[in-house]
């Protein structure tokens, strides 16, 4: 049901009946590798190209988020699901593999969020029974499409982010047990002129902070309703921005607990990642790994997950064009306690 | 940024830059321009010492050395390269492994080593000079400017 301008409230509260994460060696060295269903300590997955090793994580986190659903394939009526390749060949080619029903959507980095409110909106409207949500990002694929081959030797700057490696699905259903999905906001366009593909976090703040104001707007909320809101992977720098926005825009942010998915996967100042990690499965494994089982054990009862995207292409970038960012925010609630 | 740069944007992202560009980590020069020069210096100093082995083991001269010498060095990048070790180096020492000859056989060595799954054609064939084709490129042009100077000025010969 439409609220405000720009959000979604589900009536019916769709559940989150099970979700899986697969991850990449560096994100299995990360402070919350204990949250992850399968850690991979080899990054091709033993497949023989980059893209290959990407689709075959994804294809095992929906095999595992349907094991623990306790659903079969050929039970969910939509699969959504999007990533960072070019025609977003990861999903299309693993969803040729789950043989189902399949909505493709690009988000970049967003499309975790952007999958899950779309496909908690067929499950609450009654147009599934079942839905899936899924995504995914492979550091070297990400590398050798948007930057430079994985071997390459180019100094990166402060400010650049690591790219997780990994996948993260979500099954939901019109009953069940398990976390629901309360409300969705979907973000527009932001773009505030930067253009440096090396300051991600830069760029998308201000999408960030847009997306989080309209959703408080729109539902008639503060920001301290939720335990925590934490937005997709804007990491040190963009974080820092969208705190400073906040405070700008007088908006009590100081409420709740606000964090970063890129800061919460990698330890930034252990690991050489830069400024923190990005990439579509950043905020769909820290999400569906971690903060869901924060949820589950009575940590959190209210999160506000808010995925960050960076639309831009290698050829827009080359061409001087700025970075249009998006930010869609989904808020999950632990079912039953707060019913 | 320069102000002609900016005539194009809103008030609203001139502030927005203003703001992104003073929490924007500044890229660490001095220390990346002593670590170039250490490493930098390091991969000429182990070029030296191929280079006075095949002077005075090989019986090569000081100017027939330099080619063999030079092949020496494309070898070891490029096994570091495979080895995945190249990067990581040229993360900590920044110009000063990619300026010598060893980062241009990494740029080569990376892109053919990453485009092998697209085939030896289309793959390989094709996108190994991806990044270092314009150095050749802009090398040659540079090369052929600096020839016409040096012939219309008269130092040539």
């Amino acid at each position: 049901m439409l609220k405000g301008h720009q959000s979604w409230v589900f009536k019916n509260r769709p559940v989150i009946m099970a979700a899986a994460t697969v991850v990449g060696p560096d994100e299995g060295l990360g402070p919350i590798s204990e949250d992850f269903d399968i850690v991979h300590g080899d990054l091709t997955l033993g497949q023989k190209t980059w893209e290959k090793a990407e689709k075959a994580l994804l294809e095992e986190a929906a095999q595992r988020a349907l094991d623990k659903a306790g659903l079969q394939g050929g039970q969910v009526h939509f699969y959504i699901g999007g990533d960072l390749m070019n025609q977003i060949i990861s999903n299309t080619f693993a969803a040729r593999t789950l043989n189902m029903p399949y909505l493709g959507v690009f988000g970049a980095c967003s499309t975790s969020m952007e999958g899950l409110a779309l496909a908690a909106q067929l499950v609450d409207s009654g147009a599934a029974q079942y839905a899936m949500s899924g995504t995914c990002s492979h550091n070297c694929t990400a590398e050798k499409q948007f930057r430079y081959p994985t071997e390459y030797g180019s100094q990166k700057p402060p400010t650049a982010q690591y790219t997780v490696t990994g996948a993260g699905v979500a099954v939901l259903g019109a009953q069940g047990d398990g976390p629901v999905v309360t409300s969705a906001t979907i973000g527009r366009i932001v773009d505030m002129g930067i253009k440096d593909p090396f300051n991600m976090g830069a760029a998308m703040a201000p999408a960030a902070v847009d997306t989080i104001q309209a959703h408080c707007r729109d539902l008639g909320i503060e920001p301290g309703y939720y335990d925590l809101i934490v937005t997709g992977d804007l990491a040190t720098v963009g974080y820092s921005i969208a705190n400073e926005l906040f405070e700008k825009h007088q908006f009590p942010i100081g409420q709740t607990n606000y964090q970063d998915c890129g800061l919460i996967i990698y330890d930034v100042n252990k690991q050489a990642v830069q400024a923190g990690g990005s990439g579509c499965a950043c905020s769909a494994t820290v999400t569906y790994g971690h903060l869901l089982k924060r949820m589950e054990k009575g940590e959190i009862k209210r999160m506000l997950v808010v995925a960050t995207g960076a639309l831009l292409s290698p050829l827009s970038f080359q061409q001087g064009e700025s970075i249009p960012c998006i930010a869609h925010a989904v808020s999950i609630e632990s079912g039953g306690l707060y019913a | 940024m320069a102000n002609n740069k900016k005539k194009n944007m809103t008030m609203t992202q001139q502030e927005y830059q203003q703001l992104a560009k003073e929490k924007e980590p500044p890229r660490p020069v001095l220390k990346n321009c002593i670590r170039a020069f250490l490493v930098g210096g390091f991969i000429c100093l182990i070029g030296e010492c191929f280079m006075q082995i095949f002077i005075h083991w090989f019986g090569f001269t000081e100017k027939t050395a330099g080619n063999p010498t030079v092949a020496c060095l494309i070898f070891i990048s490029v096994v570091l390269t495979s080895f995945g070790i190249y990067d990581k180096i040229a993360q900590w020492a920044g110009a000063g492994s990619a300026v010598p000859v060893t980062g241009f056989a990494n740029s080569l060595c990376s892109a053919a080593i990453e485009h092998r799954a697209e085939g030896l054609v289309l793959g390989i064939g094709s996108s190994m000079f991806k990044l270092a084709g314009s150095v050749i490129v802009f090398g040659t042009v540079a090369a052929f400017v600096v020839g016409i100077v040096h012939l219309i000025v008269g130092t040539g010969g």
